[in-house]
């Protein structure tokens, strides 16, 4: 069987999401394509090339897929799945718009998100905000998957694929593209961070906020994210929001401040490698997946730790 | 102009899902069920979108089983004008759900259809985007904020790291996300008012959509349990912990 990769990029450069997803898709087959659809991605494409086990990787170009508008991704996509058997793209907000299309289209099922792959027709998905693991079986003759990209590890590079170019698709007639405004930040894209510094409700202000977490944050290299009542509370942006609505993270360290601990929040860390949670409220359920908590005020904890760090020559 | 807002009655979004002991599925008996929160959202917008006068109707759809009626009132109580029940004890896949949907707007034929990015049970986050597929409508999914003029729809829509926006010619879909706004309470007179709104259900069998399902459910189980750790004294013994212990620094 023949797999196709769509890989994750911004069209300068290409995302670690893309490795992740083809080591999900070695497991499937091992003649694995991989997709590179965008504008000005000739850069993209050859880093693509790179990535071992890739056996060639397909460029389209155009505007609208520079764009990544999901009825250009479908149009590009549908007509080359005559060639393969299974259509793999990272569980991104980018993945997530345009991958039921094709599913559509062909008249499949999605394999939303998967964790894992036990064999060709058989994933392992998480259902409830990851509070079950649903394992599934396909009877469709071409499979259309997305997968979760934190819990597959990075193919390496080392190969030397072709990069082949192909059409791109006619412009969508009914959608058109206005803008976009993407926040420039010096710090690590949070789904792939190695190290997440997370601020909840209680801190009560969007200034209390930028106060506390981000200088922690900058000091260990780390992401910012937030849970969902920050979020709603309007103390941090919608894409810090790490969850079962917002963003999946499994980063070496993830440490939570004034965070409770939400099912839903859960479900979007719990996957980290080492936990670490500082709450006032010792009975908070945070406590209870953390693998180290500090019951104290962040107001005195989070000062506390800045030094503690700066002692320890970090 | 008319607005469809697909619903569906799901686990309460505060009720912790637990999985039954012979693995079939998760345990839903005496379990509190609520309107889905991106569902809600939309149904809000939609209403908001009367209320400004842009919308002259809307719609509110669900398909499930005979409960899901209170789901469809809750809609009501909250301003949409009349529900369409599809009634059906079958679990439907995303893809089954869009063409029984495509079904009902092929009779209502609405100009906009605005429902949630993802229901919290399946987590599967497709229905709307198959539905604008089938449909041949363009699609606006992750939508924060939705303006309606000319036989347009302009949508922010969250994108990771930052916002996008799309202007899509009507009809066409928008999938609700979090921030798009807050849904309101239902107060007690509009409760006792969407009683008497128009709540019409049909069987799922009588609109003859091919609903088989193509995915079979082999088993769901727990996910691995996160061992509780360690409480530590202050935040000296935290970093000495993390650097030599867990070596994360």
């Amino acid at each position: 069987m023949a797999v196709l990769v769509i890989a994750d990029h911004d069209n300068a450069t290409l995302k670690d999401n893309t490795e992740k997803t083809v080591t999900a898709a070695l497991k499937l087959s091992s003649d694995v394509d991989l997709l590179v659809a965008g504008k000005g991605a000739k850069g993209v494409a050859d880093a693509a090339a790179k990535i071992t086990g890739v056996r060639k990787v397909l460029l389209a170009e155009s505007d609208e897929l520079g764009e990544g508008l999901a009825e250009s991704m479908e149009a590009l996509v549908v007509p080359l799945m005559s060639g393969y058997d299974a259509v793999l793209t990272p569980a991104t907000s980018q993945g997530k718009n345009f991958s039921p299309r094709i599913a559509a289209r062909l008249d499949v099922a999605q394999i939303s998100e998967i964790v894992d792959v036990v064999d060709a027709n058989t994933f392992i998905r998480p259902i409830y905000a990851g509070n079950a693991l649903e394992t599934v079986q396909s009877s469709d003759a071409k499979k259309v998957i997305t997968v979760r990209p934190t819990v597959f590890k990075a193919a390496e590079h080392g190969g030397s694929a072709k990069v082949e170019t192909i059409a791109a698709p006619a412009k969508p007639a009914k959608t058109h593209f206005v803008d976009q405004k993407l926040v420039k930040s010096e710090r690590p894209e949070l789904s792939g961070a190695k190290i997440v510094v997370s601020g909840g409700r209680a801190m009560g202000s969007a200034e209390e906020f930028h106060r506390v977490i981000e200088p922690l944050a900058d000091k260990l290299g780390a992401a910012v994210g937030a849970s969902r009542a920050a979020v709603d509370a309007g103390y941090a942006p919608n894409d810090y929001q790490v969850g079962q609505t917002g963003k999946v993270v499994a980063p070496e360290l993830y440490i939570a401040i004034g965070i409770s601990g939400a099912i839903q929040h859960l479900a979007g860390m719990k996957d980290s490698k080492v936990i670490v949670a500082i709450n006032k409220d010792a009975d908070a359920p945070i406590f209870q997946v953390a693998d180290y908590g500090l019951v104290a005020d962040y107001k005195t904890a989070v000062p506390d730790l800045m030094a503690a760090l700066a002692a320890a020559g970090i | 102009m008319k607005v469809l807002v697909p619903v569906k009655r799901v686990i309460d979004y505060n009720v912790k899902a637990r999985v039954k002991p012979d693995q079939s599925g998760v345990d839903l008996a005496n379990v509190k069920m609520s309107m889905n929160p991106f569902c809600e959202i939309a149904v809000e917008e939609a209403v908001r979108l009367r209320e400004k006068g842009v919308a002259t109707e809307v719609v509110a759809v669900s398909i499930g089983p005979a409960q899901a009626s209170e789901t469809l009132r809750t809609a009501l109580a909250m301003g949409a004008d009349r529900a369409i029940l599809v009634q059906t004890t079958e679990d439907l896949e995303p893809l089954a759900v869009a063409k029984v949907l495509k079904s009902i707007i092929g009779r209502e034929s609405p100009d906009l259809v605005i429902m949630g990015k993802q229901a919290i049970d399946g987590d599967n986050n497709a229905t709307g985007q198959m539905l604008a597929t089938l449909l041949d409508w363009p699609q606006a999914t992750f939508a924060s904020a939705i303006e309606v003029s000319g036989g347009k729809a302009k949508v922010t829509r969250e994108v990771d790291g930052g916002l996008q926006t799309l202007e899509i010619d009507l009809p066409g879909i928008v999938t609700a996300d979090l921030r798009l706004n807050e849904p309101r309470y239902a107060s007690l007179p509009n409760i006792m008012k969407a009683k008497k709104k128009e709540l019409a259900i049909e069987e799922l069998a009588s609109l003859g959509v091919d609903t088989a399902p193509r995915l079979k459910v082999v088993k769901v189980t727990e996910p691995p349990k996160r061992a509780g750790g360690i409480k530590v004294e202050n935040a000296a013994d935290l970093v000495a912990k993390l650097k030599t212990e867990a070596g994360v620094l």
